[in-house]
C-alpha cells in the first residue's frame, strides 16, 4: 500500500522523481501534436526519436535523457502552456517536437526570448529561414518549400495547359505552394482549404467544374488522407492526375490509403531505400522495433535525437555553455540517415531532393521506391535574408 | 459546367445535411424533452464510428458493423442516462454543461486508451468507387448510399413520432414537459428510450460517415458545434426542425464553400480572393443562425408554444 501511494505521488510530481539534484542528465522537452485529425505525424516523429533513445540506452551524448512529453491536441493556446510550462517550471536544454508551424510559430518568440534551444524535427518556416533566423533555432526536418521546385521542374516539362494548387490554410501550405509557383511556368488555380478539414466534397466539386488537366496538393496527415479517399471516391483520379510533394505520400498516409495512391509521384528528401549505411541500420532498426515501414517523419525524429547526441557529446555534457553548444549543432557531426545532410547558415538543412514513385513492394506492401536524385544540395531561397549573429 | 457544379453541390449538401440530421434529431429530443445539454452527443457520435470500425475489422461485413454500432451505441447511452445524466435533470443547465463535457473528456480518453487516436473503417467494395450519373459527373457511389440512408431514417423518424404511441409520448413531453408528467406514464423510461434512441441516430451517423472523414479521437466536437446550430435554426425539440435546419446548414455551408470563393476570385486579385474564400466560407452558416434568430428567437419550427 506504501509503495503505490509513494508511485502514486510520484505520478502526481514527476518531478520530484526526476534523478536527484546533482546527477548530471540532459532535460528535453518534447512539445508536439500527438491526438487530433493530424496525430499520425506526431506519433512517426517520436517513434523515431523514442527509437534512437532505446538505441542509447535512454542516454543521450552520455548524460541521461529525461524526456518531458506533452500534446497540444493541435490547438496553439494548449501549445503556449505546455511551452510555458517547459520553459519556466522544467527549464529544459532543448525543446523539439512541433509539427506544424501554425503551432510552434506562435510560441517562437518566446523560446528563443529564454535561449532555449529549438530543434524544430519538421517543418521550418520561411520567416525564421530568412529576416528572423537565430541562433537558437535549427531547423531539422526540412523548409517548408523543399520538396516543391524538383516537382514544379518535373511538372514543367509534362506541358500542362492548367493546373489546380491545393493545400491546407496556413504558412506550411501556402509556403510550399510558395516554392511550387516560384519555379512553375504553367498557368495554375490555388484554393486553400482548412486546417484540420474532413470533408473535401466541396473543393472536389470545384475542380471537377475547372477540369484541370492535373493538381498539386499539399494536404498533410488525415487531411491529405481524407482528400484521396473522396477523390478516388469520385472518380476524378482517372482524369485528373494528382501529384504531391512527399509530405503527403509517406508512409503514415499510404497505411490508411491502401492502394489509392499507386503510381503517385512525389518529392522527397528522403526514402527508406536509400542506400547508406546510417539508413539501413535504421530502417531495419525501426522494422523491428515496430514492424512497419519508417516514413519520412520518423527518420526526421530519429536526426533530432542524433543531432541532440552529438551535440552533447561535443560539449561533454557542459550544456551551460550555450556558445559551444550552438557550435556543436552547427557541426551537425552524425551520420544523417538521409545521406547528405548540412545546416546552411540560417540553420535550415541543405539536402538532397529525391523523386520518388508508390508501388507494392514484394511482400505486397503498398510503399514508396527512390526513382531518381532530383535536386543536389537543395537550399531554401531565404538564406540571404538571413544575418545570423555570430 | 455550371449545371453539374450545381448539382453536384446539391447533393454533397443533402448527403451533409442528413448526416447532420442524424445527429441533431437525437440532441434535439434529448433538449426539448428532458431540458437537458448533452454535450457527450458528440462523443456518442464517435463511439459509434469506433465500434462500427472495430466490428467492420473482425466480421469484414460493413452492414452488419453499422447495425451492431448503433444497437450498441444506443445501450450505451441507455446505460448512461440510467446512472449518471438521471441526475443531472433537475440541475441547471451549467451543471449539464460541466458534467456532460467532463464525459466528453473522459470518453476521448477510453476511446484513445482502447482503440488508439484513428481507426479505419473502409466502405463496402460494391460502393468504392465512382457511379455515373451523366456523362461528366460522376458522384461518389458511397454518398449515393448515406443519402439514401439519411432519407429513409428520416421517413422512418417522421413515422414513429406521427405514428405510434412512443411517438405521441414523445411530442406531448416536448410540447410541455411537466403537463405530460402530471398526466402520468412511465416517464422516466420514455427518457431512457429517448436518450438510447439520440444514441443509437449519433452513432449510426458516425459509423455511416466514418468512410468519408476519418475515424479519430475528438472527431465528435467539431461536428457538435453544427449540431448545436442546426437545432438552434430549427426549433429545439422539433424534428420536423432539425430535419429543415440540418438541410439548411449543410445546403448554406457546401455551396458556400464553392461559390464564395468563386465569387471572390472574379471581384478581386486571386490572391486575396484564395484568403479571404475560407474565411468567409467557414462564417456563413453562423450568419445564417445569427439572421434566423434575428426574425424568429424560436428557431423555424419550435416544438414548445409559450
Amino acid at each position: 500500500m506504501r509503495k503505490l501511494r509513494l508511485a502514486l505521488a510520484c505520478l502526481a510530481f514527476t518531478s520530484a522523481c526526476s534523478p536527484a539534484v546533482g546527477e548530471e542528465v540532459v532535460k528535453i522537452g518534447y512539445a508536439s501534436t500527438l491526438s487530433g485529425p493530424t496525430a499520425a505525424i506526431g506519433g512517426d516523429i517520436k517513434d523515431g526519436f523514442d527509437l534512437f533513445l532505446k538505441m542509447k540506452d535512454g542516454q543521450l551524448g552520455n548524460l541521461k535523457a529525461e524526456v518531458i512529453v506533452t500534446d497540444n491536441g493541435l490547438k496553439v493556446d494548449a501549445e503556449k502552456q505546455n511551452i510555458n510550462r517547459l520553459l519556466k517550471r522544467e527549464k529544459v536544454d532543448f525543446l523539439t517536437g512541433g509539427v506544424f508551424g501554425a503551432m510552434y510559430m506562435p510560441v517562437l518568440p518566446e523560446i528563443l526570448g529564454s535561449e532555449t534551444f529549438y530543434l524544430a524535427p519538421n517543418s521550418g518556416l520561411k520567416d525564421y529561414a530568412g529576416a528572423k533566423c537565430s541562433p537558437y533555432l535549427f531547423t531539422v526536418g526540412f523548409q517548408n518549400e523543399d520538396h516543391s521546385p524538383g516537382m514544379a521542374k518535373y511538372m514543367n516539362d509534362s506541358n500542362f495547359e492548367s493546373i489546380y494548387l491545393v493545400a491546407a490554410a496556413g504558412p506550411g501550405g501556402r509556403e510550399v505552394l510558395d516554392g511550387f509557383k516560384r519555379h512553375y511556368k504553367g498557368a495554375y488555380e490555388e484554393m486553400f482549404t482548412k486546417l484540420g478539414q474532413v470533408d473535401y466534397a466541396a473543393e472536389i466539386a470545384t475542380i471537377r467544374a475547372a477540369s484541370p488537366d492535373a493538381i498539386f496538393t499539399f494536404l498533410p496527415g488525415g487531411m491529405g488522407i481524407n482528400f484521396m479517399k473522396q477523390y478516388v471516391g469520385a472518380g476524378l483520379n482517372k482524369d485528373i492526375p494528382v501529384y504531391m510533394p512527399g509530405y503527403n505520400a509517406d508512409e503514415d498516409s499510404l497505411r490508411s490509403l491502401e492502394d489509392v495512391l499507386l503510381g503517385t509521384l512525389n518529392t522527397s528528401h528522403w526514402g527508406h531505400d536509400l542506400d547508406n549505411p546510417a539508413n539501413k541500420y535504421f530502417v531495419d532498426a525501426f522494422k523491428t522495433e515496430y514492424g512497419r515501414i519508417p516514413s519520412m517523419y520518423a527518420a526526421q525524429g530519429y536526426d533530432v535525437a542524433q543531432l541532440i547526441d552529438s551535440a552533447v557529446r561535443a560539449v561533454n555534457g557542459n550544456l551551460s555553455d550555450k556558445a559551444a553548444v550552438r557550435k556543436a549543432l552547427e557541426a551537425a557531426d552524425f551520420e544523417s540517415v538521409r545521406g547528405y545532410f548540412q545546416f546552411n547558415k540560417n540553420h535550415m538543412p541543405i539536402h538532397d531532393i529525391y523523386m520518388r514513385e508508390v508501388f507494392t513492394n514484394d511482400a505486397g506492401v503498398v510503399t514508396n521506391r527512390t526513382i531518381a536524385k532530383v535536386v543536389e544540395k537543395q537550399q531554401d531561397p531565404f538564406v540571404n535574408e538571413c544575418k545570423m549573429p555570430d | 459546367m455550371t449545371v453539374t457544379l450545381i448539382l453536384e453541390q446539391a447533393l454533397n449538401g443533402l448527403q451533409f445535411g442528413l448526416m447532420l440530421f442524424l445527429l441533431a434529431a437525437g440532441l434535439t429530443l434529448v433538449f426539448g424533452i428532458m431540458g437537458m445539454i448533452n454535450l457527450a452527443h458528440g462523443s456518442l457520435y464517435m463511439l459509434g464510428a469506433f465500434i462500427a470500425a472495430t466490428i467492420a475489422s473482425l466480421s469484414g461485413s460493413f452492414w452488419l458493423a453499422i447495425g451492431l454500432s448503433v444497437l450498441i451505441t444506443a445501450a450505451v447511452g441507455m446505460v448512461l442516462e440510467m446512472s449518471l445524466l438521471r441526475a443531472l435533470y433537475t440541475r441547471d443547465h451549467l451543471s449539464q454543461v460541466l458534467a456532460t463535457f467532463a464525459l466528453v473528456l473522459i470518453i476521448n480518453e477510453v476511446v484513445r486508451l482502447v482503440w488508439g487516436t484513428d481507426a479505419s473503417l473502409f466502405p463496402p467494395q460494391s460502393l468504392a468507387g465512382p457511379v455515373e450519373l451523366y456523362s461528366g459527373l460522376s458522384y461518389s457511389a458511397y454518398r449515393l448510399a448515406i443519402i439514401v440512408l439519411g432519407l429513409v431514417v428520416a421517413c422512418g423518424l417522421y413515422l414513429l413520432i406521427a405514428k405510434t404511441r412512443f411517438g405521441m409520448r414523445l411530442r406531448a413531453g416536448a410540447s410541455n414537459r411537466t403537463m405530460a408528467h402530471m398526466m402520468g406514464g412511465d416517464v422516466s423510461r420514455l427518457f431512457t428510450l429517448v436518450f438510447g434512441l439520440g444514441a443509437g441516430l449519433a452513432a449510426l451517423a458516425g459509423a455511416a460517415l466514418g468512410p468519408i472523414l476519418a475515424v479519430q479521437v475528438g472527431m465528435g466536437e467539431s461536428i457538435l458545434i453544427l449540431t448545436f446550430v442546426v437545432i438552434v435554426i430549427g426549433g429545439i425539440g422539433s424534428i420536423r426542425g432539425a430535419l429543415i435546419g440540418a438541410i439548411l446548414v449543410g445546403m448554406v455551408d457546401t455551396m458556400g464553400r464553392v461559390f464564395i470563393p468563386m465569387f471572390l476570385r472574379l471581384t478581386m486579385p486571386s490572391n486575396y480572393a484564395s484568403d479571404l474564400g475560407p474565411a468567409l466560407a467557414s462564417i456563413v452558416i453562423y450568419v445564417l443562425m445569427a439572421a434566423v434568430l434575428y426574425w424568429r428567437p424560436q428557431g423555424l419550427f419550435p416544438a414548445r408554444s409559450g
